[in-house]
């Protein structure tokens, strides 16, 4: 008689007796489900565990398929990079944010541009009024860009930059303040997150259609690999996939799928898979369910080093390790009774590490009703210090693995990703099936399914449809000064009689010669910026070729 | 037998999210009203001009990037300007409280903000459409 055999046996007598118990005493729930509605047992044993064994599922740390993390002493050797998305209002008031925070402990700089910025449009153009400076810092120029980095040393920082469309200008926005501080583009560290495919599905700053768009990108990697070597070329997003309503299974597939997408493009554009693969880099979502939340980023991880060995062939271990950045959960956040957001983002900061995350972003408890404020911040950032230095979960490395539940979890959460990525191979790939509409509905569907449940009672979220609580008006949130977009107008057009109009003209002819060729956009678009033409210029050079993407709206 | 509520859902300025637009769309359509989505960065003019040609009863707009006390005074203004005040006029997003005073004197008859019901929504559109 096996081991298993005697297990089986044990298991299945032991669930009669509870069966029996239940029957008169029955459970809080008919069923129970995880955060994402997958179905959860009562109890999870070493039969619960996948095919294969502990070294091919599992492994360790810092070693293929890295489900455990990818470095082998993981937070014992560094802790995460805190890394606290901000940015509003010009270049002067983001600036003096950034100061603020590198000065209270956070270790990374993380840039939220303003829409305007994110599309592609100067300060001044018709569709920016009332935007500008909103949700992040306006950027037009280089001269925005110095301003926005000044007494901060670029060789000393690494900084993320949420920019998509316009990516490639805002690299060379930052590889031209470098240059003029002395320091050399090798040595700069940061990330632009230069994903496209997710704009299209989730988070809708698109300026170009897909074939450009993806030209774009191959650019930058390949750029980056010769000249900005420690550059990460691209962060591939589940993040706004998940805002938008996916569940956790759908955020990893959706997220791979946009994966291979890049790297296909990348190989085809003549790219070896090991230049480029290291550089590839990860965002994800944090929800609240902990266990579900940490399996899906070892799933995530164990998924993509499967995926570049097998179908990409790649060699490097570099290219095999999905390295990522966590964000927690906007959507989770409640307007209502918001100080209780403070518990949920603790949560799911908490599953971010668990899950071995690489950066993490811990959002304000005040975002569901305005950006947030510096003492709102602080909470945020030291509730990344509070898990880094008083929780123990730094102190090993992956400590959930072993769990019966989080193994079958992460097991669970692979086996659907797969099933996903199947079906969007079948359609063509990613870019095909964001074409024709597939992936948005079926995050619409997960979406509004959610927000059913909450509506009848089903889902219980705290202060919102159960534990209500009557509150005043929530005071004290932060405002934007109203009159940024007139002070970037004027800062325009001050920057446009100044500069060598004869250089910027040339410069402009050059972007436009390199999009309707196939050379690398990188180099005259760094020559436009070094010149002073703004980033509406630079982008309307490459819409003049590439046109603009038109989506359907579907609902 | 009664026609049904048309209703416009609308995404004015380039903000990107549109999760909250598309679920209150499909839950107005569940509702029995014929809904329109209008897509992404539809400026106040484009807006209007669906409106009118929709023949519709209700703009419902949403807007998470702070830019609503300038681009939903924009379509009421444009609404009457083409005689059409009698559309009812209604918004959602992250729009702060002390905001909400300001719009209604602009003529949006109602703001929903995060956490909202569906159904809210719902009962107040039947309760407040002047078109019917």
């Amino acid at each position: 008689m096996s081991d298993r055999e005697d297990l089986e046996r044990a298991v299945k007598a032991w669930e009669a007796g509870v069966e029996k118990s239940t029957a008169k005493h029955p459970e809080r729930k008919a069923s129970f489900e995880t955060g994402s509605g997958a179905r959860v047992e009562r109890l999870y044993t070493p039969l619960d565990a996948a095919e294969g064994g502990y070294a091919e599922n599992i492994g360790l740390p810092g070693e293929y398929p890295y489900t455990r993390g990818v470095q082998s002493t993981m937070y014992r050797g560094r802790l995460w990079t805190m890394r606290q998305y901000a940015g509003f209002g010009t270049a002067e008031e983001s600036n003096a944010r950034y100061k603020y925070l590198l000065a209270q402990g956070q270790t990374g700089l993380s840039i939220a541009f303003d829409l305007p910025t994110q599309i592609g449009y100067d300060s001044d153009h018709p569709l920016a009024a009332g935007e500008v400076g909103k949700v992040g810092v306006a950027v037009d120029s280089l001269a925005d860009m110095e301003v926005l980095f000044s007494g901060i040393p670029l060789d000393k920082v690494s900084t993320s930059m949420t920019i998509n469309a316009p990516a490639a200008v805002l690299l060379a926005m930052y590889v031209a303040v470098a240059e003029k501080q002395g320091v050399s583009p090798k040595s700069l560290e940061g990330t632009i997150q230069n994903d496209i495919l997710k704009e299209y599905v989730a988070r809708g700053t698109y300026i170009f259609p897909p074939a450009p768009s993806m030209r774009l990108i191959t650019d930058v990697f390949a750029y980056c690999a010769s000249d900005v070597p420690n550059w990460n070329t691209i962060s591939i997003s589940g993040y706004h996939i998940r805002e938008a309503g996916s569940t956790a299974s759908q955020e990893v597939a959706f997220t791979l799928a946009d994966g291979i997408a890049y790297v296909e493009a990348a190989v085809k554009a003549g790219l070896a898979v090991d230049d480029f693969g290291p550089r590839l880099s990860f965002f994800f979502n944090a929800h609240n369910d902990l266990f579900e939340e940490a399996a899906k980023f070892r799933a995530a991880r164990r998924l993509w080093a499967r995926v570049m060995r097998e179908r990409f062939g790649a060699k490097n271990p570099k290219s095999l390790m999905l390295r990522f950045h966590t964000q927690t959960g906007g959507s989770t956040l409640t307007a209502q009774q918001s100080d209780n957001n403070v518990a949920r983002v603790t949560l799911q900061a908490l599953a971010a590490v668990l899950g071995g995350t690489q950066s993490l972003h811990t959002n304000s408890r005040d975002e569901a009703l305005a950006l947030p404020t510096e003492a709102s911040v602080r909470i945020a950032l030291r509730t990344q210090q509070v898990i880094a230095y008083e929780s123990g979960a730094a102190e090993t490395v992956d400590p959930l693995a072993g769990s019966y539940y989080v193994e079958s979890l992460t097991d669970r959460i692979e086996a659907e990703a797969v099933a996903y990525m199947k079906r969007i191979d079948e359609l063509g790939g990613a870019v095909k099936a964001i074409e024709e509409g597939y992936v948005q509905r079926e995050i619409q569907d997960a979406a509004y399914a959610y927000q059913k449940q909450v509506e009848s009672g089903e889902r219980v979220v705290v202060g919102l449809n159960k534990f209500q609580a009557e509150e005043g008006r929530p005071t004290g949130l932060l405002r934007v000064d109203p009159s940024v977009g007139e002070r970037q107008s004027a800062a325009l057009a001050e920057l446009r009689a100044r500069r060598d109009a004869s250089r910027v003209k040339a410069a402009l002819r050059g972007v436009d010669a390199a999009a309707r060729g196939s050379a690398n956009l990188m180099p005259p678009i760094l020559e436009a910026v070094r010149a002073y033409a703004t980033l509406g210029e630079i982008c309307d050079a490459m819409r003049a070729v590439f046109g603009e993407y038109r989506p359907s709206a579907i609902f | 037998m009664e026609r049904k509520i048309r209703v416009l859902v609308a995404k004015p300025g380039l903000d990107g999210h549109d999760r909250g637009a598309k679920v209150v769309a499909r839950a107005l359509r569940d509702a029995g009203m014929e809904v329109i989505y209008t897509g992404l960065r539809q400026t106040p003019e484009q807006i209007v001009q669906a409106a009118i040609q929709e023949d519709v009863d209700v703009v419902a707009m949403s807007i998470l990037s702070g830019a609503h006390n300038h681009l939903f005074p924009r379509v009421t203004a444009l609404l009457a300007e083409k005689g059409a005040s009698d559309v009812l006029v209604v918004g959602g997003g992250v729009i702060p409280e002390d905001d909400i005073p300001f719009l209604k004197e602009k003529g949006v008859a109602a703001v929903f903000g995060p956490g909202t019901p569906t159904g809210t929504t719902i009962d107040f559109i039947k309760a407040n459409v002047k078109r019917l």
